[in-house]
């Protein structure tokens, strides 16, 4: 009758509320005879824990501002750290001690693949930002040219010796353990890289486009935990004892609230909205287009003389950030309840340990991923206004035709389009 | 026997027919790899996740084929206002709309999660997303290669043939010592005798089809019509003339090569190399699982993946090749420029023009 934040959520969660989940979780199938019991309404000490946890959460949040300032290409790697952590815990979580004693290399090989998703993830989203940065230098240039040309390749047969060294290694009494340590190989790979070379792509759109959708992740988190720390009654789902209706629409309505606000103040700064066309880590300087210029909306009679403002700026961007806003409250949860359903499935308590008192780093990236995911499909169907055919062909000639060539390209294409436009 | 037969009906029929039957043993492999790893008993209590493998099936299908397919699409119906107009909005918004079918599909996974089957679950849920993404890696791959030119079907699909085959003839006759624990059936003879008949086979088999119009022209649309093209500089024939020290009997002065079939040993190699590592997989798969086939679809043959396992390697391999050194030969400013003045209009040019532009200058600066 209550709602908490979900083992799986946000960065920022205090030490107290994972104590008491760890300890829900240590019971690995806790009936609904207990739920109420536990409800954070009725819980005594919910005070001492709120400071713990406010506490934490400022911490967090000040980091993560830091790491916000220094730029797309930090945020980045920030995202690969967290990543590697992540496919450490997860590996590891299936692994059974036992069995991995006849089997050496098999970490190795999971690395290997993690390495080859890497070069394939981050080569397709980074290759035109590599290109702009190494123009300069000619012999770079090159070596960066061919290896694009050819990335397709490297990592096909990168893969490939992958899996012809499984099968060379695979033994006889272990064929079921080594074919499952496989398919959890790549389960893990496709979860932990479609979410974070999304992240990535939507950095380099524009930091705005990443942190737009975390933040509101984290806000779900705390409005979700404060609403049912007040009022939370029902409760939500089996899966997750401790969530609560209440706490769920009082989340969703706090996170719309503040998609709808937040997208106003963090449009107004360039190093926010400005997509990075390199690597580079300078300032930005651009025309950040249509979405983030405000427009005023007159309110109309119906609003009544004594309210203050007779008319609002909004930007248009923050008509995006509503649809945002309501997928991070609605649908995003359902990653912390997969989560949630997983572990109890293996009996897990938690992914991992990296954090003390908070579980592993995928404990706290759940909902994260499922947002990423949806932010950058949704800035790229919505946002982006794409022409498919003009992309394809504008990444055929670059891929294929010399710089030479492309310049003859240029210059044709110029041509021929002056002489249709006068000829109309 | 009959298989082939009707193999080479619906290779005749054309582009759009292959792309049919890709597509139906891809549902038969799908239905059996589905069914192999359910348990009966614990399915009884979970009404509706049959139905749930064959949604994410479908979104698949539809991520996929739109993707490959989107531009043959568009040009198929360009002439028909409402339809093109409907057409480009689904691939404009194509990923969206696959995305929330898969979202879908995610809600109603975790909304259908029961207490006691929570392991089985995750795990059919697992298997389900392997699947998918093995059926439809090598299938896509496949359909792609097709419009590029049935040749980039046949020659590839052949090979795995031809070795296969050729390895039974060599194991047949000189057969000694065994290949490798999995598959105890295969020998190091048989191996190697298939890998020089593959590659050879390679070799003079491009030549053949390298000369139908047929079979090396892309598909632009999906029309099932005669197809007139210029095959391009690949399957020009040139002429080798031999070096001098070949004794003068010998009747010709040199042999006229396409250079499609330097390729083609490249292919060969591949097919006789690798390739059988996807059997290999095949076989630990089965051995690990304790099934002795994948399905029965084909009496004597077992189901319709234990004989697509090395096409599948095969298949997705062939269109990377393709992609990474087929294709940029082929291009030139003067082909690149045909396709933009044929499938953009003139405001997509304009900005193509000035993407183009902008990135020129930017490399411009640096150099």
């Amino acid at each position: 009758m209550h709602s908490e934040n979900n083992s799986s959520a946000s960065i920022p969660a205090t030490p107290t509320a994972r104590l008491r989940h760890r300890r829900r979780s240590n019971e690995v199938n806790p009936d609904a005879g207990k739920a109420n019991g536990h409800l954070l309404v009725n819980d005594r000490n919910k005070y001492k824990s709120f400071l713990v946890r406010a506490y934490s959460t400022v911490w967090m949040i000040g980091g993560f501002v830091l790491i916000v300032y220094m730029g797309h290409l930090y945020i980045t790697a920030m995202v690969v750290v967290i990543q590697i952590f992540m496919a450490r815990e997860l590996f590891n979580l299936l692994r059974k001690a036992h069995e991995e004693r006849d089997l050496p290399g098999f970490r190795l090989l999971n690395w290997h693949f993690f390495f080859t998703a890497m070069l394939f993830v981050y080569g397709r989203i980074l290759s035109q930002r590599l290109v702009n940065t190494v123009t300069p230098d000619k012999f770079l240039f090159q070596l960066v040219s061919s290896l694009i040309k050819y990335h397709m390749a490297i990592c096909y047969f990168l893969y490939i010796s992958g899996f012809v060294w499984f099968i060379l290694t695979l033994k006889k009494k272990m064929y079921k353990y080594q074919f499952g340590q496989y398919a959890w190989t790549h389960m893990i790979l496709i979860v932990v890289f479609t979410q974070s070379s999304f992240t990535v792509a939507s950095i380099f759109e524009g930091i705005f486009w990443f942190l737009l959708p975390a933040s509101l992740i984290v806000i779900n988190d705390i409005a979700a935990y404060i609403f049912g720390f007040f009022f939370g009654r029902t409760p939500l789902i089996k899966l997750s004892p401790k969530k609560t209706w209440e706490g769920f629409i009082g989340a969703s309505v706090a996170t719309i609230i503040s998609a709808f606000v937040l997208a106003n103040f963090l449009g107004r700064f360039q190093w926010l909205t400005c997509p990075r066309k390199d690597l580079s880590t300078g300032w930005l300087d651009c025309d950040p287009g249509p979405l983030f210029k405000p427009e005023s909306f007159t309110l109309h009679e119906w609003v009544p003389l004594w309210f203050p403002w007779k008319e609002i700026v909004v930007l248009p961007v923050q008509w995006h950030a509503l649809c945002l806003g309501l997928f991070a409250s609605i649908i995003a949860p359902f990653g912390g309840f997969f989560a949630s359903g997983f572990k109890r499935a293996f009996k897990v308590k938690d992914f991992g340990d990296s954090i003390p008192g908070h579980g592993g780093i995928t404990d706290r990236m759940d909902c994260q991923m499922v947002m990423a995911v949806f932010a950058f499909i949704y800035h790229q169907s919505f946002i982006v206004p794409q022409s498919l055919s003009v992309e394809m062909i504008v990444e055929q000639i670059l891929t294929n035709l010399t710089l030479e060539e492309q310049q003859a390209l240029y210059v044709k294409l110029g041509q021929i389009i002056k002489e249709r436009l006068f000829g109309q | 026997m009959w298989m082939l037969l009707g193999f080479m009906f619906i290779l005749y029929l054309g582009h759009l027919y292959i792309w049919a039957m890709v597509v139906v043993i891809q549902i038969y492999m799908a239905k059996e790899l589905f069914s192999l790893l359910r348990r009966a008993p614990e399915d009884r209590f979970l009404p509706g996740s049959r139905l749930l493998n064959w949604h994410f099936y479908f979104t698949a299908v539809l991520f996929v084929y739109g993707r490959i397919l989107s531009q043959q699409l568009v040009n198929t119906v360009i002439y028909d206002k409402f339809l093109h107009r409907i057409l480009s909005a689904f691939i404009k918004y194509q990923m969206v709309i696959c995305y929330f079918f898969y979202i879908a599909g995610f809600m109603w996974f975790i909304l259908s999660l029961k207490k006691r089957s929570y392991k089985y679950q995750f795990s059919q849920y697992a298997w389900t997303h392997m699947i998918l993404i093995v059926v439809f890696a090598q299938s896509s791959f496949l359909v792609a290669n097709i419009f590029q030119g049935i040749f980039w079907f046949l020659l590839p699909a052949s090979l795995i043939a031809i070795n296969d085959v050729a390895a039974y003839f060599f194991g047949f006759f000189f057969g000694k010592t065994p290949l490798i624990k999995l598959s105890p059936k295969k020998t190091w003879e048989g191996f190697i005798g298939a890998s020089v008949a593959t590659v050879i086979y390679a070799f003079v088999f491009a030549n053949i089809l390298g000369r139908f119009q047929w079979l090396t022209c892309p598909r632009k649309d999906l029309s099932t019509s005669w197809l007139q093209c210029d095959p391009g500089p690949l399957f020009k024939p040139e002429f080798h003339s031999f070096p001098g020290w070949i004794p003068e009997w010998v009747p010709s002065k040199g042999i006229s090569v396409l250079p499609v079939q330097w390729h083609a040993l490249c292919l060969g190699l591949f097919a006789s190399i690798i390739a059988p590592f996807g059997g290999f997989f095949a076989s630990g798969f089965k051995r690990a699982f304790k099934i002795k086939d994948f399905g029965d679809s084909i009496p004597g043959h077992g189901g319709v993946t234990d004989r697509n396992d090395c096409q599948m390697v095969m298949a997705v391999f062939a269109y990377i090749y393709h992609q990474s050194f087929v294709v940029p030969q082929s291009y030139s400013v003067e082909i690149i420029m045909d396709e933009i003045m044929r499938s953009l209009n003139l405001d997509q040019q304009q900005a193509l023009h000035a993407k183009l532009g902008q990135i020129l200058h930017l490399r411009q600066f640096g150099l």
